[in-house]
């Protein structure tokens, strides 16, 4: 398996590539990754002039860990195609396509990135896929996308388009988001996958955010896309393990190591009843702790 | 490759510059306009004419207009300058000339 | 001559000025020197009348000549009437050789540009320039030097009598017939007259202009009638509005907030940081958005400033309406918020030789334990530099960067690391404003440097793990890296302006720039 499948994408930031000042560092922000866009933030005719700068982009600045993922036009364009090859050319490490409404269109995708692979001399398979659902359809397909390839390695809720489809619009409390959200995220880890949220753009209203961020927190999601990297701080707060889940954490992990041994099953940690069931949460904790940067211990 | 007509790449925004490329009178004739030209003039010019080498274009009035862009940036102009001119959008040599 | 920060200053220079180069911070301390005293012109006669009619009759009962110095306050910034009204009119009495002093200059003071051309105006002293007259003198047209000093080092040549003052103008919002002036109460207000008090003291003539002729006295004044010859009142002495241009408004930009953020937690995790301790602050984005997260933390643990001082903003005067500082120390407005709140009885008007003159016995800036500064580049060497922009043009003041960074204990200087392709850290600062060794902390986007002659600042910051600490050295090679190594700047032999340290040395020389062709 890629080693990134799994890797940290609290936070998923979009940059225009049309926008030399704006690719040029965003990984001072230090985001998880980023999403470098070819599709709806490209005027039309600039489409051509976005991927020169994407492919020196990706091969001459260095983002210093932080994961390039590549929006590409959706399968519906002429200009998809030629955006993989661009992408993979440049050494991107994912490929996000718009729009994704059944397995069949990850296979195509990923298709074209092996073949682009073949001819750029890419290492095969090093390329992942994520997929954004944005209509009534793809949300409905999610479990058979999720399930479409070994290199894709989460989906993503696109609110705009969404909403549209379902004849709707954003209200900025999330009701309309609700069935989607819960659908996708069940879908996503019956596959084993990430699932990502959708983009929140009200940039004046930063409390709306950090409801919104709580939200999908606690719904079990991965990470969000973004849009500024203003809300990449509130992100990573609400997204990284506290001190206090951290010692519990570990707790929990040494208890159950040691009580195993002894032959005990159930047993109180800070008066909390646990049992073995406890233990790959616990374990997450730690590892997402880890690769946020604020756990350097041993388990 | 020649300059078949007048194209244009870029903005004026800071971090990027603006490429127009023409049918030129038998050389590379550069124009350029840089926000930073004291500091960096002299690699810009040598990007330019580096890029322009890779293309294979000799030919030209290249005409740039530099906001501060970093070599990336003026790299890209100048390559999308030159492919409009040649009105080529697919199939692009990239990892080739475009490197 | 090589100085202490490695610049080479050209002997004619030296000797024409009759200066010596710099030679590191406390050269001059406890050296005794004696103050130049005035020449008064007394007022017995109790029918004599100070009004005069106009800019002219004041002019010629000064008697204005050429040759002579005039001197200008910049209280209202880029909404400044004063100086272009004054020179007009010497230009149109056709005077040549005027020196210009004034506390600083800007893109208000741009149609003066001609008058440096015909020979009105061939010399300047002024903190900075900013604007047209600053290419201007790079380019060469200035007959003479441009003097560029700190306030705290203007204060100090007026009081040597290296700098001999003709004629003051003091722009005041209030005045009364006899020349009571105030910052406050009229029509265009700046708050307060600060650089003014030293010209006041020293010049030959004062004149006072005003927009607001009030009945006498106008008390409590900040600026004396015992000092003043002449008040003359015209439609307009500034544009309020303008005094605040650029600043103001809580930043949103990521990357500036990241480095208040920064900032906030080198003062956090450093030792001055406790109840009582002082602070100054800039009208920058970054600075302005430190002081609100440093509020923060003051707040949470229960910490009060003593003082704060220099040029004030809104977040600064807040902090004073909230009771989160005892008093605050006012040499300049910087936002109409600031000028309003100086009826605060703990907003205090102070002079700029009070706030910053290093040849009195002991300023405001050597109690100040932090000052949170801008500039244009930082070298390797933690040299800033304020006045000349990166491709050799001066564009930018000391303003009282000298002087506050080497009075406090911990000077933090907040710099973006590009400024567009211009790396900011670099290996050698195109002119030396400020030496290194009154620099302590530099804040980028890419992380943070402490001076390494500061190994408790150093120790302090790394026990805290509270920001990304980079040496100097990595932060120059981080921005090479990504921008390419710059060119040096090519100048001609010819200095035009001098930038002097505080104590009257030379720091450096700005030399006149040389052309640059575009089809080269």
């Amino acid at each position: 398996m890629n080693p990134n499948m799994k890797r940290l994408r609290r936070s998923m930031m979009f940059l225009n590539c049309q926008k030399p000042s704006l690719i040029k560092d965003p990984y001072v922000y230090a985001p998880d990754s980023i999403m470098l866009d070819l599709e709806d933030a490209v005027a039309e005719r600039e489409k051509d002039a976005a991927r020169y700068s994407l492919y020196h982009a990706l091969q001459e600045i260095d983002y210093r860990g932080v994961e390039r993922v590549v929006r590409i036009n959706g399968l519906d364009t002429d200009l998809w195609k030629e955006d993989i090859r661009c992408s993979i050319a440049g050494g991107c490490d994912a490929v996000r396509i718009p729009k994704t409404e059944t397995a069949k269109d990850v296979q195509l995708v990923e298709e074209a990135v092996l073949k682009a692979e073949k001819e750029f001399h890419v290492e095969p398979g090093r390329t992942l896929i994520m997929a954004a659902l944005e209509s009534a359809r793809g949300v409905m397909n999610a479990f058979e996308i999720c399930c479409a390839s070994s290199r894709l390695f989460g989906i993503a809720l696109s609110g705009g388009d969404y909403t549209k489809d379902l004849q709707t619009t954003i209200s900025g409390t999330g009701v309309e988001l609700m069935g989607a959200r819960q659908h996708m995220i069940i879908a996503a880890r019956a596959a084993g996958v990430q699932c990502f949220d959708t983009v929140f753009t009200d940039l004046n209203n930063m409390d709306g955010f950090r409801k919104d961020v709580e939200t999908i927190h606690a719904m079990g999601f991965d990470g969000k896309s973004i849009i500024n990297p203003r809300q990449i701080p509130i992100v990573h707060e609400i997204f990284t393990p506290k001190q206090k889940e951290i010692i519990f954490a570990e707790k929990v992990v040494r208890e159950i190591d040691s009580k195993r041994a002894q032959g005990i099953g159930v047993f109180t940690v800070d008066g909390k009843m646990i049992d073995i069931a406890f233990y790959d949460g616990a374990k997450r904790i730690l590892a997402l702790a880890r690769a946020s940067g604020v756990y350097k211990g041993e388990l | 490759m020649d300059i078949l007509k007048t194209a244009i790449a870029g903005t004026v925004e800071s971090s990027d510059c603006l490429v127009t490329v023409e049918p030129g009178s038998g050389t590379i004739e550069l124009d350029l306009d840089s926000s930073v030209m004291r500091q960096f003039g002299r690699q810009i010019r040598k990007v330019i004419f580096e890029t322009l080498g890779r293309l294979d274009v000799s030919n030209v009035k290249i005409t740039v207009v530099d906001k501060g862009a970093l070599d990336c940036t003026i790299k890209a102009r100048v390559e999308c300058a030159v492919y409009r001119a040649n009105e080529m959008k697919d199939n692009l040599p990239w990892g080739d000339v475009i490197v | 001559m090589k100085n202490a920060v490695g610049r080479e200053i050209p002997d004619d220079i030296l000797r024409a000025l009759g200066k010596e180069p710099f030679q590191g911070n406390n050269y001059k301390n406890g050296v005794p020197f004696r103050r130049v005293a005035p020449i008064i012109h007394p007022v017995m006669d109790n029918q004599h009348s100070k009004l005069v009619k106009d800019i002219h009759e004041a002019l010629v009962k000064c008697k204005a000549h050429s040759g002579m110095t005039v001197s200008f306050h910049h209280h209202f910034r880029e909404g400044d009437l004063i100086v272009n009204m004054v020179m007009e009119e010497i230009h149109k009495m056709g005077l040549k050789n005027i020196t210009l002093a004034a506390t600083s200059l800007g893109k208000a003071h741009d149609p003066l540009v001609p008058m440096i051309e015909d020979g009105t105006i061939t010399r300047i002293e002024a903190s900075g320039v900013r604007g047209m007259i600053g290419r201007t003198i790079s380019e060469g047209k200035l007959k003479g030097l441009a003097i560029m000093r700190s306030h705290g080092g203007r204060v100090r040549s007026l009081m040597t009598g290296e700098t001999k003052v003709d004629i003051a103008f003091i722009g005041a919002p209030t005045s009364d017939d006899y020349g009571n002036l105030r910052g406050i109460g009229g029509k265009t207000n700046c708050g307060v007259l600060s650089y003014s008090h030293i010209d006041g003291d020293q010049a030959e003539y004062v004149v006072a202009i005003t927009d607001c002729l009030v009945p006498f006295p106008n008390f409590p004044a900040h600026i004396s009638m015992t000092k003043v010859d002449y008040v003359c009142v015209v439609d307009a002495i500034g544009i309020p509005e303008k005094i605040a241009t650029g600043a103001a408004k809580p930043t949103t930009d990521q990357r500036k907030l990241m480095m208040a953020e920064y900032c906030t937690q080198v003062v956090v995790n450093t030792p001055y940081f406790k109840d009582g301790f002082s602070y100054q602050t800039g009208v920058g984005g970054a600075s302005i958005a430190s002081t609100i997260s440093l509020t923060r933390i003051m707040e949470e643990r229960g910490i009060k400033m003593g003082f704060g001082v220099g040029g004030l903003t809104k977040p600064m005067c807040d902090l004073l309406d909230r009771g989160m500082v005892r008093v605050l120390m006012d040499t300049q407005a910087f936002d109409l918020d600031t000028v309003s709140n100086v009826i605060n009885p703990a907003h205090h008007r102070i002079s700029a030789g009070a706030y910053a003159n290093p040849f009195n016995k002991g300023a405001f800036v050597n109690k100040l334990d932090y000052v949170i500064l801008a500039s244009l580049e930082v070298d390797v060497h933690f040299n800033c530099n304020v006045v000349v922009g990166s491709d050799g043009v001066i564009t930018g003041a000391q303003g009282g960067h000298p002087d506050t960074a080497q009075g406090a204990k911990c000077t933090i200087v907040i710099c973006p690391l590009l400024q567009g392709r211009i790396p900011a850290i670099c290996s050698e600062v195109t002119t030396v404003t400020t030496p290194g060794e009154s620099v302590d902390v530099v804040v980028t986007d890419y992380g943070v440097a402490v001076n390494p002659n500061r190994h408790d600042l150093l120790e302090a910051l790394r026990k805290a793990d509270c920001v990304p600490l980079k040496t100097i050295e990595e932060l120059r090679d981080i921005a090479y890296s990504i921008t390419g190594e710059p060119d040096p700047v090519e100048f001609e032999d010819r200095v035009v302006g001098i930038i002097e340290a505080r104590d009257g040395t030379i720091m450096d020389v700005v030399r006149q720039i040389k052309k640059c062709d575009p089809k080269e």
